[in-house]
């Protein structure tokens, strides 16, 4: 048909397909005006009334006929066939309930699965933040060096540098990740805001709900603004949702600020993972942040930022613009831009919130989901397929009764249809309950802290019909296939007794199990790996004895603490704790290893040494109180630990670990040798008084890397963190702390406080999700194969009750039964085994970075995915296997 | 015995087209035009004859709208359009190569 026919006669179609009651009254009026004439005609033949009319009738043929034709001629039908295959499979479906539901449970698992990852991919990679505009232009900003892998945070100069200077980019805003105390009358609890630019709000597209954003201006100058916007779930939690809120004053840090505005229900900031509860201007960093005051420092690289290109804005342009931004800093200032870049990254790989954490997570889960709904595809296609041996009668009737082969395959494509939008709507309905459920993957604690929502936006509700059709496609045209082999004098024949996996029709039975078993053979595999993986993370020394360690702070800076009283305030706590019963030894840190915060780092220089030029000699170091290396067990090499007289009135002293020495002193001892460092802006040289061994700082899985020690005296920060190395439990420990705290000053509180141990676990959950993850789902597809297996084998067993009897008739032992069954069993499983194992061999290398000292194709994981394997199988089979030994030879030939 | 599939396939499109193509009419009248000019030989029986009509009106060879005819009575009248002269035209022109082709042949066996 041409398309200008195809126009044409479009309103004629459309009117068939929506007025077909009207049209179909048409055509019989027609046909009854045609009739009426004739009779008329035959009358003035001179025919009787009677005659004329029988003539009439006889010269038009059948009316019934006559209509169904016209109405195939116009081609309306095709919705009456689907509304009647609608019913009738529905009916069908009904009629074996047992079969239907289980095909359900088998698609909602699976496209519940693909829903359900697909939210959290949407929400958490591809749309993170609700309520923000234009999230597809969306890219986040971080630094680059030369030398460096990480990514870096940008300065403030330089982010208004290219704010400027961007004429690709609509908008540049800031947002930062801070924390706070907040106390509200008697209670006081940590909460998480951002730092944003003035220009915060208004970029994103987020009109705040009560009050105002911030005004131009406000992100400029020191502490100079001190107004904040509280989130929506502040406001009605803590602040009972008071419509007056607006122009009250609220402490945050020990600083009142001015609750400017409520932001509207639905935002929760724009950092992946955490739910922000309030936003205050940069001009308020020094409040907030370590370090001062930082908005004129261009080298002080510590805000987290993002940019959305003008609509149409190329990101590889963008790039290059900003690229070439960034080289003329390099040359404006070469002090601090020195081999500094600045790069886009897409929002699932921004580089400073959990995006990027949990991006090769999602993505092996994206592979893992579409899996396991192949193997429930293949299994409700399994339970299709067997079915439709059973109805081959009912389809060789419809096709002798003249049904065409396309209208069964129709039908049975409608069934399908049936199956896959029940399962669908299930599915979605399962991820949209679990949308929430991956913060519960996470350890306790961490878990409660983080915020990572799925999101059933319209994409995911577009993929999950997408997958519905894929489904019915695949679910229905497995059985499809069988109609080709039907012929109509098969039926009328006696039952064909098969042989236990005869060929023909089976052969598509036992290919859909042996794809089964590979695709759940590839999922064990990946799951063993993966959790090898993280048996070894875990098992990775620290260089820290991480046991009997409990660790928190105390919110001194909150609580208005000027550093002499809070210099003396924790000289005082730790002379207290000391002498506690079962307290071994206590000590401040800046940092506490494996935790959320960054350590400090400084360029240094060593007699001697003289770095390339593009090499980097920044170095991370933590401030330690006196007993910080006892308390964590960090062995002590050589030289001696910091004490007490190591303070701002002598001179500086640092401790460098291993790696340290072999890098910066070529291996030979440095103690007493000088290493220059920047402290609170100025060059200072400290005396090297010791060498530790090395330990992880950041990340259990990091490389050996530089690192230092100075005393806390000695570059000093009022909110440390205190680790306690102690026999007791933690309950008590913390009772005796809270009550010492209270002895000092009774108004203070206590952070939360968690083992060390913790702290190290908590910093390998992202592998711990993954894990979880593939496990569950991974059995998942082991019961969905073994249920494959095990309805083959059942079937099989069934049909060939006669051949078994006959066996037994002829001296087969029950044994000998059984072992047939069960070989017949093995030897699909074993196909799919090796099927699995060739195809894990090349796939398993997608989970690169999630593997850790775990070859990709370690023999051991491999042998025991086949152990585990084969004990499904044969525990699969063992029923149908029993029954066949059990089958009774004399009722069989009876029969 | 004389069933519309002895038709040449297309054959009785053809018909109802040129007999369309004189004037607009209703499937009555386009039936007894076929017996007509026809003289009965083609033997089109008004059983076939509707479904072709719907089936030229669906693939827009012919337009269909309900008038009130001299009795007062409703009915439905067919009449042809552009893309249906344009069918005509092409049909007739194939008609005419292939009877004339089909015709030199005979001739030909007759000498």
């Amino acid at each position: 048909m041409s398309i200008e026919q195809w126009v044409y006669s479009l309103p004629l179609r459309l009117r068939s397909f929506f007025l077909r009651h009207q049209v179909d009254e048409e055509m019989k009026e027609e046909l009854r005006e045609h009739l009426d004439q004739q009779v008329s005609d035959n009358i003035a033949k001179g025919m009787s009334a009677d005659q004329a009319l029988r003539s009439a009738m006889l010269e038009l043929g059948g009316m019934t006929q006559i209509e169904q034709k016209c109405r195939d001629a116009r081609g309306g039908s095709l919705w009456d066939d689907f509304v009647q295959d609608l019913r009738y499979g529905v009916r069908q479906l009904l009629r074996s309930p047992f079969f239907s539901a289980l095909a359900v449970v088998c698609l909602t698992l699976g496209i519940g699965a693909n829903a359900a990852v697909f939210s959290w991919v949407e929400g958490i990679l591809f749309r993170p933040y609700p309520a923000v505009a234009h999230q597809e232009r969306l890219f986040a900003v971080a630094g680059t060096a030369t030398g460096e892998n990480e990514p870096t945070d940008i300065s403030w100069p330089d982010f208004l540098d290219l704010q400027r200077n961007c004429s690709l980019c609509e908008d540049w805003f800031v947002s930062k990740i801070t924390g706070s105390t907040l106390s509200i009358g008697d209670h006081a609890e940590v909460a998480t805001g951002s730092i944003v630019s003035a220009n915060y709000f208004g970029a994103i597209g987020v009109h705040p709900m009560l009050g105002r954003g911030f005004e131009p201006g406000e992100d400029v100058g020191s502490d100079s603004h001190p107004v904040v916007l509280i989130s929506y779930q502040l406001w009605r939690n803590r602040f009972k949702g008071d419509p007056d809120m607006i122009g009250k004053t609220q402490r945050l840090n020990n600083v009142p600020h001015t609750i400017v505005g409520v932001a509207p229900e639905g935002f929760y900031g724009t950092f992946v993972g955490r739910a922000m509860q309030f936003w205050v201007p940069a001009s308020m960093e020094g409040t907030f942040e370590s370090g001062g005051y930082k908005l004129e420092d261009r080298g002080v690289r510590w805000i987290e930022s993002y940019v959305r290109l003008k609509p149409g804005g190329d990101r590889a342009q963008a790039q290059h613009q900003i690229s070439a931004i960034a080289a003329r800093l390099q040359n404006d200032f070469p002090v601090t831009n020195r081999g500094r870049g600045i790069g886009l990254w897409a929002l699932w790989q921004t580089p400073f919130n959990h995006a990027g954490e949990l991006l090769p997570t999602l993505e092996v889960m994206v592979v893992v989901v579409a899996f396991v709904l192949l193997i429930a595809c293949a299994n409700v296609g399994n339970l299709l397929l067997v079915r439709s041996f059973v109805r081959r009668h009912e389809m060789s009737v419809r096709l002798a009764m003249g049904a065409s082969r396309v209208r069964l395959v129709r039908q049975l494509l409608t069934e399908g249809l049936i199956l896959s939008t029940i399962g669908t709507a299930a599915g979605l309905l399962v991820a949209y309950w679990c949308r929430h459920a991956l913060v519960l993957l996470l350890p306790r604690g961490l878990g409660s802290a983080m915020y990572l929502p799925g999101e059933m936006d319209a994409r995911v509700m577009a993929m999950g019909a997408g997958v519905c059709l894929l489904v019915t496609l695949i679910v229905g045209i497995i059985p499809a296939f069988q109609t080709r082999h039907l012929d109509l004098a098969g039926p009328l024949k006696a039952d064909s007794s098969g042989v236990v996996g005869a060929r023909g029709r089976a052969w598509m039975r036992s290919g859909l199990v042996v794809f089964q078993v590979s695709l759940s053979f590839i999922l064990l595999v990946g799951a063993a790996l993966l959790l090898e993986s993280l048996e070894r993370i875990r098992s990775i020394n620290p260089g820290f004895t991480t046991t009997s360690v409990v660790t928190t702070g105390i919110p001194l800076l909150a609580a208005g603490y000027d550093v002499p009283r809070a210099k003396l305030f924790q000289d005082e706590l730790i002379d207290r704790l000391s002498p506690l019963a079962g307290v071994e030894s206590a000590a401040f840190a800046r940092v506490t290893p494996l935790g959320y915060a960054s350590y400090s780092s400084t360029p240094i220089a060593v007699d001697g040494y003289n770095p390339s030029p593009d090499e980097q000699t920044e170095v991370e170091y933590n401030q330690v109180g006196p007993g910080y290396l006892a308390t964590l067990r960090i062995p002590l090499i050589s030289g001696r630990d910091f004490s007490r007289s190591d303070d701002e009135n002598a001179p500086l002293v640092a401790i460098v670990n291993r790696t340290m020495v072999t890098r910066y002193w070529g291996g030979q001892d440095p103690i007493g040798r000088r290493l220059q460092v920047r402290l609170q802006r100025k060059d200072r040289w400290a005396r090297v008084v010791g060498v530790v061994a090395d330990s992880k700082y950041e990340s259990v899985r990091e490389t050996p890397r530089p690192f230092f020690y100075v005393p806390l005296r000695q570059d000093f920060a009022r909110e440390p963190e205190l680790n306690v190395r102690t026999t007791q439990s933690q309950a008590s420990i913390r009772a005796a702390l809270i009550r010492e705290v209270h002895a000092l000053d009774p108004n203070l509180a206590l952070y939360e406080m968690i083992t060390l141990q913790e702290q190290v676990n908590r910093s390998t959950s992202p592998q711990l999700v993954a894990v979880t993850l593939i496990s569950i789902l991974g059995a998942l597809a082991l019961l969905l194969a073994g249920v494959g297996l095990y309805g083959v084998m059942s079937y099989a067993v069934a049909q060939s009750t006669r051949e078994l009897g006959l066996r037994m008739a002829l001296g087969a032992q029950a044994t000998n039964l059984l072992r047939l069954v069960i070989s017949r069993g093995l030897r699909l499983t074993a196909a799919g085994i090796l099927f699995g194992a060739v195809a894990g061999l090349a796939l398993t290398r997608l989970l690169g970075n999630l593997l850790y000292k775990v070859s990709a194709h370690d023999p051991a994981v491999f042998a025991s995915a086949f152990v585990v394997m084969i004990a499904i199988g044969v525990t699969a089979c063992w029923l149908p296997a029993w029954r066949a030994a059990r089958t009774d030879p004399a009722r069989v030939l009876r029969d | 015995m004389s069933k519309p599939s002895d038709l040449l396939q297309g054959t009785l499109d053809m018909l109802i087209l040129k007999i369309l193509a004189l004037q607009p009419l209703n499937g009555w009248a386009i039936s007894q035009r076929l017996k007509q000019i026809s003289s009965d030989v083609l033997g089109v029986s008004d059983g076939s004859l509707y479904p072709a009509l719907h089936k030229l009106e669906r693939r827009g060879w012919i337009r269909s709208e309900w008038k009130s005819s001299e009795n007062n009575r409703r009915s439905k009248c067919y009449s042809l359009t552009r893309l249906g002269k344009k069918q005509l035209e092409e049909e007739s022109a194939n008609w005419n190569r292939v009877s004339s082709a089909i015709s030199g042949i005979l001739k030909l066996s007759e000498v």
